[in-house]
């Protein structure tokens, strides 16, 4: 397990052992998907997100 | 057990208090008092304490000594018999607006006469732990909040504390309130067929909360407009401010998660999926959770912050209860765990 920060929001996120490259993790705080791009070093990125208007 | 008396407890307030006591661990109810309901059962004005007690509106002057003594007493009772409380209790928690504005001055510009009891406004701590939790654990006479003005100050409290907004620029404030906060008192402007359904503006400006924001966010040009809106609970603060130079959603984050992680009651509420993205009173109904939100225009230099509160709760009991757990040394949250509801 690896800790990375969010690039949003900042906020510390814990990588399971098991992660991969290329998973889609959510962070904990502001709840932006992040792409895993690399595990040594870690390193995500925001991943594309269906934009919603909630129906208003 | 600590003993607590309520005067004033069939309004809405002095519901919401005795409904938390009831179920507080280390409480038992002495008296509630309500000239209008006296001799009456509790639960005869307050339908949801029934088979939770047997107790029956007392006299207000058969008042008797007790540890702690709620005040939930229209605006302006309170001050005309404070020294008659203080001989019957060392701890006194108001709930009314009489003893939250620290200056006799303000109280006059805002309340339109006289203070009764302004030697008085000095030895009072404005009750909203999250501004004043080491004062209020060291205090004997606390105030209660207004729950517009706990809206607002508690969607500014990350902002001021971070110095993240300019304080040159005027803040302006909309708030959103359900018709609890009226009380329990009818007038014509809350008979059903002209309060149902309404999005009301009944204070553009110059509502007497301001005077609280002001004197606890120490911003001097705020605007506040009231809108009454279809709820009977609920208020929703949305602050408009302009950042100090600077400022980026980054620093927004990083002082939005430390007041919440500073306060048991404070939760971030920024959500990127979802129906319940930003903070909205529904379902706080009956807690005392207030849910902070924010999003920063980088582009145009605004910053809109948004708390959402049950007016009778974190508005008001809920708030004046916690200040209870914090003078007597109890968890701060302790009896105030209830998370709301959903659906509701």
């Amino acid at each position: 397990m690896s800790n990375i920060y969010c690039p949003e929001c900042e906020a510390e996120i814990d990588l399971a052992a098991d992660t991969f490259v290329n998973e889609i993790v959510v962070c904990p705080d502001c709840g932006i998907d992040l792409e895993v791009l690399s595990l040594d070093p870690p390193e995500v990125a925001p991943a594309p997100m269906e934009a919603e208007d909630w129906g208003e | 057990m600590i003993r607590v008396s309520i005067v004033g407890a069939s309004g809405y307030s002095g519901g919401e208090l005795l409904r938390l006591l009831l179920s507080h661990p280390e409480v038992e109810i002495a008296q509630a008092t309500s000239r209008s309901h006296l001799g009456e059962y509790l639960y005869q004005v307050h339908p949801n304490l029934r088979k939770r007690t047997s107790l029956k509106f007392s006299d207000p002057a058969s008042l008797e000594p007790c540890d702690v003594l709620f005040l939930a007493l229209p605006h302006g009772k309170a001050q005309l018999e404070i020294n008659r409380y203080a001989d019957l209790a060392p701890n006194i928690i108001d709930l009314s607006a009489d003893f939250r504005l620290r200056s006799p001055k303000l109280y006059q510009q805002w309340y339109g006469n006289s203070h009764a009891a302004p030697e008085w406004l000095d030895r009072f701590v404005y009750g909203l732990p999250e501004l004043h939790r080491d004062q209020i654990r060291q205090a004997h006479y606390i105030s209660g909040v207004g729950c517009n003005a706990t809206a607002a100050n508690l969607a500014l409290l990350p902002l001021v504390k971070a110095h993240l907004i300019d304080p040159e620029k005027p803040v302006v404030i909309e708030i959103k309130v359900g018709s609890s906060e009226g009380g329990a008192e009818g007038n014509p402007g809350t008979h059903h067929p002209e309060r149902s359904s309404v999005i009301r503006t009944f204070s553009p400006f110059g509502h007497r909360h301001t005077a609280e924001v002001i004197q606890e966010s120490g911003i001097n040009q705020v605007i506040m407009t009231m809108t009454s809106v279809d709820l009977v609970r609920g208020a929703l603060a949305t602050v408009h401010a302009s950042p100090a130079m600077g400022v980026t959603t980054k620093n927004l984050w990083r002082a939005y998660r430390e007041t919440v992680n500073e306060n048991p009651f404070l939760r971030l509420v920024k959500e990127q999926r979802g129906i319940y993205r930003v903070p909205e009173p529904k379902i706080l109904t009956g807690s005392n959770y207030a849910d902070l939100g924010f999003d920063f225009d980088e582009e145009h230099h605004h910053i809109i912050s948004i708390c959402a509160i049950d007016n009778l709760m974190k508005g008001a009991a809920g708030s004046a209860v916690q200040c209870m757990n914090l003078m007597l040394g109890f968890a701060e949250t302790l009896g105030l765990e209830f998370p709301g509801l959903h659906p509701i």
